[in-house]
């Protein structure tokens, strides 16, 4: 299965998810430039953390504009698996792939720990490895990662089951104390209709190797990885 | 030249007189200002120079010593480690966040500049009391500067430290250190060699921000410091992050032939130091420097401190090869002159020559200054304070969790989890830790690292201080299972024209450098930072010290959290009637008298090497090493990061204060499982380590048993306390 992270000027998280691409999970990977205009022959593009053009804008809002990102929303629409983590989310929903907005935490300060995810969906191909429910702990760092959108859409992203990770207690409750970024309905991660482009807050690639302290994100890459092999098919 | 100019610049009448006499004339207006900067105190180091020749700077693993950008530090397979710690003192003081964030920028810069690529951050940083309001903004604007720019680029932020005392209310410390990974082949150096290759300004743009910040970083803050606004730079992460991967890239092209950060002084120092260090001379022309603003004067450019920008020597006809590396990551990179034989720095405007002087007489020609040194006279009375009648209290129960609710002891989380510590996949062990620990991808190895000074200590003996520095510092990077190597350092002090003050200065450097050359840890480099003082007042004598390690197998990195039911809790080393310069003493008795504990080097050295032995074989379950508020404090922090108590009975016939709170030296607490116990205990007996069996971890309360006394305490309302001290105070 090829892979392709998308490597905005800003962009910090680049090299760790090419990391766990290449050296964890075992598959090839490659950098895809933001000037480029081509896709390559790629599987899954992967919109990693950071601050792609310095965010000092909004984050995500210039990200959009990038040659790549044509080919990135070509390459979504007809179906073409999308990750994007951190920095990632934020630029799809400014690209209008996902919906709602990420904005500025309430604590108003930039905000790095662990937080426990609890997994909604296990039938996508971002969450297959993963049981029902199931409880992760996955760390989270962003100043912005407060996800609002309007009640419509909220209302829709909940009857339709598009909301993927929660944040949770350790024992899986949704709670206020809970949610580190005052996230509407405690939302992590959402994941689109179609299926095929994920969006979320808290980053996988960092514990993904039992050395750095835990490898609950790991079964994202690898569920991907299943998905692909099984044929890709839902 | 006008009256007194030179004054204003901060130049005294004689080395004015010097200038002349190396000029064989009167400098213009644009000479001057450049051996202003170059010979304040901040670039030249001319009052320190003479007593830094002390330290003990090499060793067969170190590849680069002082002089540098960096150090560079050999950890086998053809892999070094680039490290370097850096004040931004003043600049925080006036203006906390742009201060930090260009601090962290700065020394940033450092490393890569040398080739390497930045891997991790820590930061060593002092305030007022939190008590005091400008203190807390101060604080809260430092930490946020450092995140704001540390996130941004992406190197993480693993560890460092904070401190709170009322020496630093209006002059607080902010140090930052930065370590970098590299292959030693990519090696770069700030020389300007080969007459003819050309000098490039590459990154941002020149504006007229930070014009002569290191002349302001030269004298003491007083009422019209905050005048001095305008002389703080203003960071872009962004910018750094571009210019960061452009000279990485560069670099693995070979078309460098040398490189070096435009910091303090800016254009001014990297240049003639580059010329300096080559034997040669640099020709300029201003007017090809890009800049942001117009009308831009050549004092001007030549003074900036605008951030982000370096100075390249590349190979002659490779010009367009760097330019286009550059223009891919949105950057200029523009030829601005070309290197010379002569040994001059002459810089132009178009035809016209503004400055010519030699390069040397800017760098190596400064005065060396060796400043009278008188023992301060506060010294021997509080030295002297009669201390074995201090009253006994009541109830330690109560003691400890004060001393676990004071702002130096508690919990940082409210700092670090403002830091990025995670980004590069790396960070085995983060901030909290007693050191932290990056993995070094591709091997089963390690680096460890750690800041440390207790400048009580160095206030009541700068020699003493000092020593101890350096052992905590190595002791805290056994505890996590690193091999202590080398040393970078950030001596903060106030005023060196001041007898007292350099006295403090010369016996903590006297005590760095002795216990360097014991525990066999050269010093690689580092920043000295004079003129800390306030209204006349000193800030408490700081040298801080930045120290690396290596882990030779990443899996036995030790923690000092307690883990299973059962084990068994020894204390290596030797608890004495120590309360001088203890925590306890100042927060509960609100003294700060005595004199702080002995330290044996020998015997320090001996008990660090007994604990690394213990955890590279896998006998040990939990480490940490005693500090601020003794053996109570520490058993206290294994229990609450390991969410679990523990059953300590103390024999000693000690009083109970220098038990529980008493800060000997050299002792490290270590749990083993119970199964090991006789193996580790047979170890410490043939190696003639002192040791006491504690007790054992278990139970949900600390119990600390004496005779006649008694320490009680659930984990939980231990850790509501540490944790909850500073969000207590910064969130109100």
């Amino acid at each position: 299965m090829r892979f392709g992270v998308v490597v905005f000027p800003g962009s910090n998280c680049d090299a760790d998810c090419y990391h766990v691409v290449d050296k964890v999970l075992n598959q090839p990977v490659q950098y895809l430039w933001h000037g480029d205009e081509e896709l390559k022959n790629i599987d899954c593009v992967i919109l990693p953390g950071g601050f792609s053009y310095g965010d000092y804008l909004r984050t995500g809002a210039i990200a959009r504009f990038s040659p790549i990102m044509d080919k990135v929303i070509e390459f979504g629409k007809k179906g073409g698996l999308i990750l994007g983590i951190c920095n990632g989310f934020q630029i799809l929903t400014e690209m209008g792939l996902l919906p709602g907005a990420l904005i500025r935490n309430p604590s108003l300060r930039f905000q790095c720990h662990n937080t426990y995810l609890r997994v909604e969906r296990t039938d996508t191909a971002f969450t297959g490895m993963y049981s029902p429910k199931q409880v992760v702990q996955v760390p989270i760092a962003h100043g912005e990662g407060s996800y609002v959108t309007d009640r419509d859409t909220l209302e829709r992203l909940e009857k339709d089951g598009l909301v993927v990770f929660r944040y949770c207690s350790a024992g899986g409750e949704i709670t206020p104390e809970a949610n580190p970024n005052g996230s509407l309905n405690n939302i992590a991660g959402i994941i689109n209709e179609k299926g095929n482009i994920l969006g979320m807050m808290p980053h996988p690639e960092r514990c993904s190797e039992e050395v750095l302290g835990g490898i609950d994100g790991l079964n994202i890459f690898k569920s991907l990885l299943k998905w692909w092999e099984e044929g890709g098919v839902r | 030249m006008k009256e007194a100019l030179w004054r204003e610049m901060g130049l005294s009448d004689q080395e004015y007189e010097r200038i002349i006499e190396i000029l064989g004339r009167e400098p213009n207006e644009v000479e001057l200002s450049m051996f202003s900067v170059m010979w304040s105190e901040h670039c030249s180091y001319k009052n320190s120079k003479a007593v830094l020749r002390n330290f003990p700077t090499k060793g067969p693993r170190v590849i680069q010593g002082p002089g540098e950008n960096a150090g560079v530090i050999d950890i086998g397979d053809g892999q070094a480690v680039v490290f370097k710690i850096e004040s931004h003192n003043h600049p925080s003081a006036i203006e906390p966040y742009q201060g930090a964030a260009t601090g962290v920028g700065g020394i940033i810069r450092d490393i890569f500049t040398m080739g390497a690529r930045p891997v991790a951050i820590l930061d060593s940083l002092r305030f007022g009391s939190l008590k005091s309001k400008k203190s807390r903004y101060l604080f809260g604007g430092v930490v946020a500067g450092i995140a704001g720019y540390g996130n941004c680029i992406g190197i993480p932020t693993v560890g460092g430290e904070v401190y709170f005392h009322p020496s630093y209310e209006d002059n607080c410390l902010v140090n930052a250190m930065c370590i970098g990974l590299m292959d030693i082949k990519d090696i770069a150096k700030g020389v300007a060699a080969g007459p003819g290759n050309p000098v490039m300004v590459v990154g941002a743009r020149t504006g007229r921000d930070g014009i002569h910040g290191a002349t302001f970083a030269s004298e003491e803050l007083n009422e019209s410091s905050e005048e001095r606004r305008p002389a703080v730079q203003v960071g872009d992460p962004f910018m750094e992050k571009l210019l960061l991967e452009a000279c990485l890239e560069l670099i693995k092209t070979g078309y460098v032939i040398g490189m070096q950060d435009m910091g303090a002084a800016g254009l001014t120092s990297s240049s003639c130091e580059m010329a300096s260090r080559a034997d040669t001379g640099i020709e300029m022309d201003l007017a090809r420097v890009p800049r942001r603003e117009t009308g831009m004067t050549p004092y001007e450019i030549m003074l900036s401190e605008s951030q982000e920008r370096m100075l390249v020597v590349a190979k002659k006809g490779r010009e367009q090869e760097v330019m286009d590396i550059f223009a891919r990551w949105g950057l200029e990179a523009v030829v601005v002159g070309q290197v010379t034989d002569d040994g001059y720095m002459t810089i132009k405007e178009g035809d016209q020559v503004v400055a010519h002087l030699p390069a040397k007489a800017l760098t190596e020609m400064c005065p060396v200054y060796m400043r009278e040194a008188k023992e301060p006279g506060y010294l021997v009375q509080a030295q002297e304070y009669d201390l074995s009648t201090l009253p006994e209290l009541e109830d330690y129960s109560q003691v400890l969790l004060t001393l676990l609710g004071t702002g130096t002891v508690a919990s940082k989380e409210w700092v670090f989890r403002q830091y990025d510590y995670m980004v590069g996949l790396n960070t085995v062990l983060g901030p909290g830790s007693d050191a932290a620990v990056l993995r070094v991808k591709g091997t089963n190895k390690g680096i460890a690292a750690t800041t440390d000074c207790n400048s009580r200590y160095v206030y009541l003996d700068p020699y003493r201080g000092g020593q101890i520095a350096i052992a905590e510092a190595a002791r805290n990077l056994v505890c996590s299972g690193a091999l202590p190597l080398a040393v970078t350092d950030c001596l903060n002090f106030g005023n060196p024209e001041k007898p007292e003050v350099f006295w403090q200065f010369k016996e903590a450097v006297a005590g760095i450098s002795d216990a360097c050359r014991e525990l066999e840890t050269p010093v690689t480099g580092g920043n000295v930072s004079f003129y800390n003082e306030t209204k006349g007042e000193a800030i408490y004598p700081t040298p801080v010290v930045g120290m690396v390690g290596l882990v030779e197998d990443i899996s036995r990195v030790t923690t000092m959290s307690f883990k299973n039911d059962g084990d068994i809790i020894i204390l290596l080393g030797q608890t004495k009637d120590e309360l001088g310069g203890s925590l306890y003493l100042s927060i509960i008795h609100g003294l700060e008298a005595g004199r702080p504990p002995e330290i044996n080097l020998q015997q320090e050295k001996l008990v660090q090497k007994t604990t690394l032995d213990l955890i590279r074989e896998g006998l040990v379950t939990a480490a940490h090493d005693c500090s601020e508020g003794g053996l109570a404090v520490a058993l206290a922090e294994c229990s609450i990061e390991g969410g679990i108590g523990a059953e300590v009975i103390l024999t000693d016939s000690l009083r109970a204060s220098s038990l529980l709170f008493g800060e000997s030296q050299s002792r490290i607490i270590i749990t083993t499982p119970k199964d090991r116990v006789d193996t580790v205990l047979n170890r410490l007996n043939q190696v003639k380590v002192p040791y006491k069996v504690l007790g054992n971890v278990g139970g949900p309360e600390l119990n600390i048993t004496g005779s006649g006394w008694k320490v009680r305490l659930e984990v939980e309302a231990m850790e509501e306390k540490y944790r909850g001290a500073i969000p207590c105070i910064m969130n109100a």
